[in-house]
């Protein structure tokens, strides 16, 4: 397939030699409005990539800061509709940023594959991370994905051993996505030397630029996983920090936006240092 | 939103029970739909299934646990009165002869332990040292606590807080039986809760951790195993009802939550294409009424959740709703895949009643019988109310009573408004 923007920022992040930041945030959390603003400050605080949560009733995979990150965006009326025009309005500023679409099948199959799939490239989005449908689905949403000219992005985790590492990384491409540990986002902090070893197992494996996520919270934490890696995801870090800035209603406050940016600011600081 | 789902288009197959395919398909419906971190473990899961069902030493065993331990085969049981009650009812003169299967008489008091003993075998199988599930009704949980301690294994429960208030005889139950109960707060606090926390659950303890899914739902091999465990529920019918009547039943009714009871007693009878099959689902307030019932075959479409892609209650934007139902064990927004696919290839029927007709129904049943339903079948029972006074008498109708009432008695009770 064509190089995509994930691409191009893997390649430019080599040339420095420095690991990436993954941030993730939920599209819509805590509305619509406040979440437009966090996405547009996000690169000048430090992300390298963004990853835009598609929220879903049901978060299955995460723990307890995604899904409430996910249900504050829903009450507040977040829809698919809505999650691809934030991206519309992010592209009107920013053409460098890979945006990668995270969630659950769910919400893009009500919203129809193909039509999902044509709307994303539209809006700017350049890749995709769909928890629940594994290579043994591929057919389903990753090879029309990849014919629609985005990355389908796969998660190795500890559990995916070397019989199985290659049929996960057989349609991946825009890098591999190493789930640190079994369990949920944002719970036990990984085991540092565990983490190399296993994403040293999967760079022999591909080619293919490897971000390691789940349990990473700090700076410290980030520059310490990042040796070895070429990208570190912070996803629960973020949210919570949403979480902590808003009023008695769950309402956003001025503390919400630089809350989110400062922290960003921080972990991308400390993997530049 | 609903999308065309015409499974005769493509049904290249003879019969009805050939499915799922070898990727766990039942037409549209089915799959596996999990995370990476447990598509290894259900891999194995599948080859260890496939491995004990050619092995004769695992079917003893379980056969072994069937009638010593679970007290199987359960009566098929002349609904006399109740038969005579709906014959006096019929406007045609009519009026079905109506049979109970009595699942309900089972250890632990429903057809739950049927698929919990098959499961912790082939836990035991897979060296698995600790059990989870989530229950809805409770009826699940009891009898996942039930065979943990007979196999000597720490089991955890998931169970939505709201359903712990309204099934609290279950929950006291689990804890005698050795296991922990953890009520699941998140969202309407019911069974899809659960079942998020039990997944939350396995994914973090993948290697050690068994997971006893309660219904004919899931990611593959699930739905397959768990009905093949129930399936003995329509095998004995079989057999039962040729000693009785020296023929096979007409008509074929019970209640669907996930649907597993319903899926094993209509399963050995799909090819017998004459026989008419119904399957209940819960119409809470009614299907006109907004998340307010768990009709998901009647009221829902299709989707993907906990796994598997079926018919679920959700909303245009692919949010699941969390329903309602005044049985704790039907209040789920999803059903087992294969009835999706006897639903869209027209096989079954599937209607619904509400809680009021249930309420209805349990009370009949208490009183004709002296046999009091959970609430769960006393769903299959109100539609029977409605169709066996509508069939002749010749007509043979089983209908499954898969779990006893005890633990709904307070609840129900507190309906009526009945002063205990």
């Amino acid at each position: 397939m064509t190089e995509t923007r994930i691409d191009r920022r893997f390649a430019a992040l080599k040339t420095q030699g420095r690991a990436g930041l993954v941030t993730f945030i939920s599209a819509g959390d805590p509305d619509l409005e406040t979440s437009a603003k966090i996405l547009a400050g996000l690169p000048g605080a430090g992300a390298d990539v963004i990853e835009l949560g598609m929220p879903f009733s049901d978060p299955m995979a995460d723990g307890p800061a995604i899904q409430a990150s996910s249900l504050r965006a829903l009450k507040a009326g977040q829809r698919m509709t809505k999650t691809l025009d934030l991206v519309r309005a992010f592209r009107k500023s920013d053409n460098d940023t890979p945006i990668v679409l995270m969630g659950y099948y769910n919400p893009i199959y009500v919203y129809g594959n193909e039509r999902f799939l044509a709307d994303a490239v539209a809006a700017g989005v350049d890749g995709l991370i769909v928890v629940d449908v594994p290579p043994e689905a591929d057919d389903e949403l990753c090879l029309p994905a990849i014919k629609a000219g985005l990355n389908f992005i796969r998660l190795a985790t500890p559990t995916t051993d070397a019989k199985r590492l290659p049929a996960v990384l057989a349609n991946t491409s825009g890098f591999v996505y190493y789930v640190s540990i079994t369990g949920i986002t944002g719970s036990a902090a990984p085991d540092v030397g565990k983490v190399h070893a296993e994403v040293k197992r999967i760079k022999g494996e591909t080619a293919l630029p490897v971000a390691v996520g789940f349990g990473v919270k700090t700076g410290e934490q980030a520059k310490a996983i990042a040796t070895g890696a070429d990208g570190v995801v912070v996803g629960s870090a973020l949210v919570t920090a949403i979480e902590n800035s808003l009023d008695s209603e769950g309402r956003a406050t001025g503390k919400t936006v630089p809350a989110v940016l400062d922290l960003v600011k921080g972990l991308a600081g400390a993997l530049r240092a | 939103m609903s999308k065309p789902t015409d499974m005769k288009g493509d049904a290249k197959l003879n019969s009805y029970r050939a499915g799922p395919d070898e990727r766990g398909h039942f037409g549209l419906f089915g799959g596996r739909f999990v995370a990476e971190t447990l598509m290894p473990l259900i891999l194995d899961l599948e080859k260890a299934y496939y491995d004990a069902k050619g092995d004769a030493s695992f079917h003893a065993e379980l056969e072994n646990l069937n009638t010593f331990y679970a007290g199987r085969p359960s009566p098929l049981y002349f609904a006399e009165r109740l038969t005579e009650h709906f014959r006096s009812q019929s406007t045609t003169g009519g009026g079905a002869k109506v049979y109970f299967k009595r699942d309900e008489l089972n250890h632990t008091g429903s057809h739950k332990i049927n698929n919990c003993l098959g499961q912790i075998l082939l836990a035991r199988r897979m060296g698995k040292t600790r059990i989870i599930a989530e229950t809805g009704a409770g009826q699940h949980g009891v009898a996942v606590a039930t065979v943990c301690a007979r196999f000597g294994l720490p089991c955890e429960i998931y169970m939505g807080a709201t359903d712990v208030k309204r099934q609290s005889p279950n929950v006291a139950r689990m804890y005698m039986l050795g296991a922990k109960v953890n009520p699941v707060t998140s969202g309407a606090g019911t069974l899809k809760d659960a079942m998020n926390e039990a997944l939350r659950d396995w994914v973090t303890n993948v290697s050690d951790t068994y997971y006893i899914i309660g219904t004919a739902a899931g990611p593959h091999p699930y739905p397959e195993l768990v009905r093949d465990f129930q399936s003995i529920i329509g095998n004995e019918v079989r057999e039962q009802m040729m000693a009785a009547e020296g023929r096979l039943p007409d008509t074929l009714v019970a209640c669907i939550g996930g649907g597993s009871n319903a899926i094993g007693l209509f399963h050995p009878f799909l090819d017998d294409e004459d026989i008419k099959i119904f399957g209940v689902e819960a119409g809470g307030h009614g299907l006109d009424v907004e998340n307010g019932h768990a009709a998901s075959m009647n009221g829902g479409a299709p989707g993907v959740l906990h796994g598997n892609r079926t018919y679920l209650l959700q909303d245009d934007d692919g949010q699941i709703l969390e329903g309602h139902s005044i049985s704790a064990g039907l209040d789920y927004p999803g059903v087992g895949p294969e009835h999706s696919w006897l639903k869209d290839t027209g096989r079954v029927t599937y209607v619904s009643v509400t809680d009021n007709e249930a309420l209805e129904a349990f009370q009949l049943c208490a009183k004709q019988e002296g046999i009091i339903p959970a609430l769960e079948p006393s769903h299959a029972l109100a539609h029977v109310m409605k169709l066996a006074p509508t069939l002749p008498r010749d007509d043979i109708l089983v209908m499954n009573m898969c779990g006893r009432g005890d633990k709904d008695v307070f609840a129900v009770a507190g309906y009526l408004g009945m002063e205990i």
